[in-house]
């Protein structure tokens, strides 16, 4: 392959591979809200009060059946939960008292995002670190990649000089 | 030389990632830690499955090692391990109390007739919040419970001669 072409090559892998990053990391960040499934008949005594409802409802994970929030599944548990949710929104109680409130029964498997503490610092810090030396390891293939592609100029050069040697002998 | 070491790093990697996926293979999911372990007991007042008018606070659990059995009329899994609740009953003199879980009182009175009775009195929980409060998430669940009514243990699923030798005995001894 030609010099020029080799390293437009190697430039436009170098874009793709950012662009796959970019599409991974902005993938990580997108929420997609659920469906809601179940439809109980609470009765809210202002809109604050049901969008606190539904927001907690959504970030609390149903302990028997644990790839759904309380709002999605149907399991018994999960309406128990919720109606707990409903009652002590109607006592006062804030949205961490309620979600204390569930840690303490359920532990924090009940939530969907766990607290950063030290048992977790793996679980959210983790990613960063593997991006990281990834990063690393891409930045030293690019370079690899560069002196190659400069080695093969510096080859096609002494083969040159090498060929012009030989030429000059065949015409003396 | 080095650059051929390097080689191996992937292979490392993969041993290494394929060692902890197959040590997750041997982990159910289903099996979630107790918040409540190492805490007391939740207050509670109940009535008892025969005895409406009774009035149980958790004091009642207190002053040996006792086991406390989540169960329900309407827990097909219940009925596969109450031989097994009867007959350790009767073998360890260990005391059981059931805590009848979201149930009617003339099914569970039924049941008990019907089956052998191996607690000392069925708590009737009948709106389960006695059960939430303990983070019951069906039954049939077992919690070890101390002379000071602190929760030691929680075992959920079915009682078995094996699960009873192996993995409760040896628990309930340690706290005796």
């Amino acid at each position: 392959m030609e010099i020029g072409k080799q390293i437009a090559w190697y430039r436009i892998n170098t874009l793709w591979f950012v662009l796959l990053i970019v599409v991974s990391i902005g993938a990580a960040f997108t929420y997609a809200p659920t469906a809601q499934a179940t439809i109980d008949a609470f009765e809210f005594k202002n809109d604050e009060l049901r969008t606190r409802y539904q927001d907690l409802a959504a970030v609390l994970r149903c302990p028997k059946c644990q790839n759904q929030n309380i709002i999605d599944s149907d399991a018994g548990i999960a309406a128990d939960l919720r109606q707990q949710v409903y009652r002590l929104l109607n006592e006062g109680y804030t949205d961490d008292e309620i979600l204390d409130f569930m840690v303490a029964r359920y532990g924090n498997f009940v939530l969907y995002e766990p607290p950063v503490n030290s048992l977790t610092y793996l679980l959210w810090y983790g990613p960063f670190v593997l991006l990281f030396l990834a990063g690393i390891v891409v930045f030293f293939l690019l370079r690899g990649n560069r002196s190659a592609a400069q080695a093969a100029q510096q080859i096609n050069e002494d083969d040159r000089e090498r060929l012009n040697k030989l030429l000059n002998k065949k015409s003396d | 030389m080095k650059r051929r070491l390097m080689l191996f790093i992937p292979l490392v990697i993969f041993f290494v990632m394929g060692l902890f996926l197959w040590q997750g293979l041997k982990l159910d999911p289903r099996e979630l830690p107790s918040a409540l372990v190492g805490k007391p007991f939740p207050t509670f007042t109940l009535s008892t499955v025969k005895d409406e008018s009774a009035a149980i606070t958790e004091n009642a659990l207190k002053g040996q090692v006792s086991l406390v059995n989540v169960w329900a009329t309407w827990c097909v899994a219940c009925r596969q391990e109450h031989p097994e609740l009867v007959r350790i009953a009767q073998e360890s003199g260990l005391k059981i109390f059931g805590l009848n879980y979201k149930d009617t009182r003339p099914e569970a009175i039924r049941w008990l007739d019907e089956y052998m009775d191996p607690y000392q009195f069925s708590l009737f929980d009948e709106d389960g919040r006695v059960g939430l409060d303990l983070g019951v998430y069906g039954a049939p669940e077992t919690y070890i419970v101390d002379k000071d009514g602190i929760v030691r243990y929680r075992f959920v699923g079915v009682i078995d001669r094996q699960v009873w030798l192996n993995e409760l005995l040896p628990e309930v001894n340690k706290w005796r």
